[in-house]
């Protein structure tokens, strides 16, 4: 058995993997989990990963979790171009720092956005309050702030002049207020000329393909009261 | 000017940079950025990292934040051994792996476990309602045995039969909770014995001067109004 790399399209760190292999042509067996369906919480999948979580990559006896460790294990192992993870160690760093800073701010805030402005209400049928909500986008506002000050500048990408790892966890990670209908790049013109060139650098057919489940979110049929207990407050702690 | 580091001891990530600087004789001036007195906020530190946050790395014109980053540029620039962050691609996964997973999981809840009961009462002089303190103590619980069951595992270090940047990211975050008078360890022997390990690895002195600052927190003198003040928005995460 080759690489094997369990994923839901639904989730953010799941299509950056997703794109990432995809794109530097790298063979793998893709295992669907369906987390809408609870296909994370099934004991087969436990097997997988005790933590029910995805992306999970299997390469052999190997299990990997965390997309930013896989990602760093594909890139290793499958010798892709320099510019996604540079040898250059302040390049490098640069990459280290967006990747580390990205869990407790962007990824955050882009999960709670998405959770609270349309997969609380619709899959999971549970109300969230106009200030809750407004709270959090608020949040998600400053987190793209500092995106742009900070990290983005004038640089054509996050951490230099070409695409790298930093790029494909950010872009997953905005399309998901995306998928729920907030316009993230609307009145940021630096962060949507941004968006463009990492589409044009990913490619725009594997674009799409990688966010088609997202972008259909809203659309998500409403989990069946068992599912909904059992998901529940594994999602509200998933989110806090 | 050459190497700078930006520290506060009393900050976890703070910790685990000063360690693995220290023994690996990598040559810095430490810039101590008080915390508690708001010497993040300080114009000179803003230039360093205007994320206001430490630790934070300069060298020459460059600057760098996020320990975990500055963890992984110092082991390549000065060529730490191995172990510390190992070539081999699946040993390194796992450093990788724990790294990752930590932010959201065993810092989260060592800095509340520390703050809720500690700093919270005795330092800003606010109650912690104690259904809060519970739930924290009990997530802190669930991360532990995370730590223990998907981690340590059988191994004598997080990642394989060595210590790695990873121990130190862990050890340096238990301590947190350690100095609020959380036994952790208690009824742990397999994680008691894992930090024997990584303290006589990272040698005791160096163990205890990193340490130092946060074992005395609990004997800092109440804050006064315009420390409480400043300290309101941070204090507002940590509940």
């Amino acid at each position: 058995m080759g690489l094997e790399l369990y994923l839901d399209l639904l989730s953010q760190p799941c299509r950056a993997v997703y794109i990432f292999a995809k794109k530097n042509r790298i063979p793998f067996e893709l295992r669907t989990v369906d987390l809408r369906e609870g296909q994370h919480l099934s004991d087969a999948f436990a097997q997988v990963n005790p933590l029910q979580k995805v992306p999970v990559l299997k390469d052999g006896d190997f299990v990997l979790t965390e997309s930013v460790a896989i990602l760093l294990y594909l890139a290793r192992k499958y010798k892709v171009p320099d510019h996604w993870y540079p040898q250059d160690p302040q390049a490098c760093a640069r990459v280290d720092e967006y990747l580390a800073w990205q869990h407790t701010a962007l990824r955050r805030n882009c999960l709670r956005a998405l959770w609270h402005k349309v997969m609380l209400p619709v899959f999971l049928g549970e109300l969230v309050s106009p200030e809750t909500l407004a709270a959090t986008l608020a949040e998600l506002d400053m987190a793209l702030q500092v995106l742009e000050g900070k990290f983005l500048q004038d640089k054509a990408f996050l951490t230099g002049p070409h695409i790298s790892l930093a790029d494909l966890v950010a872009i997953t990670e905005l399309m998901h207020p995306v998928g729920a209908g907030c316009q993230v790049f609307k009145g940021r013109p630096k962060l949507a000329a941004w968006r463009q060139r990492v589409e044009a650098a990913v490619g725009e057919a594997l674009f799409q393909e990688a966010h088609e489940v997202i972008l259909k979110a809203k659309d998500s049929q409403p989990a069946d009261p068992t599912l909904k207990q059992k998901m529940l407050p594994k999602v509200l702690a998933m989110i806090q | 000017m050459g190497l700078e580091l930006y520290l506060d001891l009393l900050s976890q990530p703070c910790r685990a940079v000063y360690i693995f600087a220290k023994k690996n004789r990598i040559p810095f001036e430490l810039r101590t950025v008080d915390l508690l007195k708001g010497q993040n906020h300080s114009d000179d530190f803003v230039q360093v990292n205007p994320l206001r946050k430490v630790p934070a790395l300069k060298d020459g014109d460059f600057t760098l934040a996020e320990s975990v980053a500055i963890l992984l540029y110092l082991a390549r620039k000065y060529e730490a051994p191995d172990h510390w962050y190992p070539q081999d691609l699946q040993a390194r996964a796992r450093v990788d792996e724990y790294l990752s997973w930590q932010h959201t999981a065993l810092r989260m809840s060592c800095t509340r476990a520390m703050w809720q009961k500690m700093m919270f009462p005795v330092f800003l002089g606010q109650r912690v309602p104690p259904e809060t303190l519970a739930n924290t103590l009990a997530e802190l619980d669930r991360c532990l045995q995370l730590l223990e069951d998907k981690f340590l595992k059988d191994q004598d270090f997080l990642a394989g039969p060595h210590i790695s940047v990873a121990d130190l990211v862990a050890i340096t975050e238990l301590m947190h909770p350690v100095s609020a008078g959380c036994d952790i360890f208690k009824s742990r022997p397999k994680l008691a014995a894992w930090r024997q390990r990584v303290e006589a690895a990272v040698g005791e002195d160096l163990f205890r001067e990193a340490h130092a600052v946060l074992m005395k927190a609990k004997d800092l003198p109440p804050a006064d109004t315009a420390v409480k003040e400043r300290l309101k928005p941070l204090a507002q995460l940590f509940l």
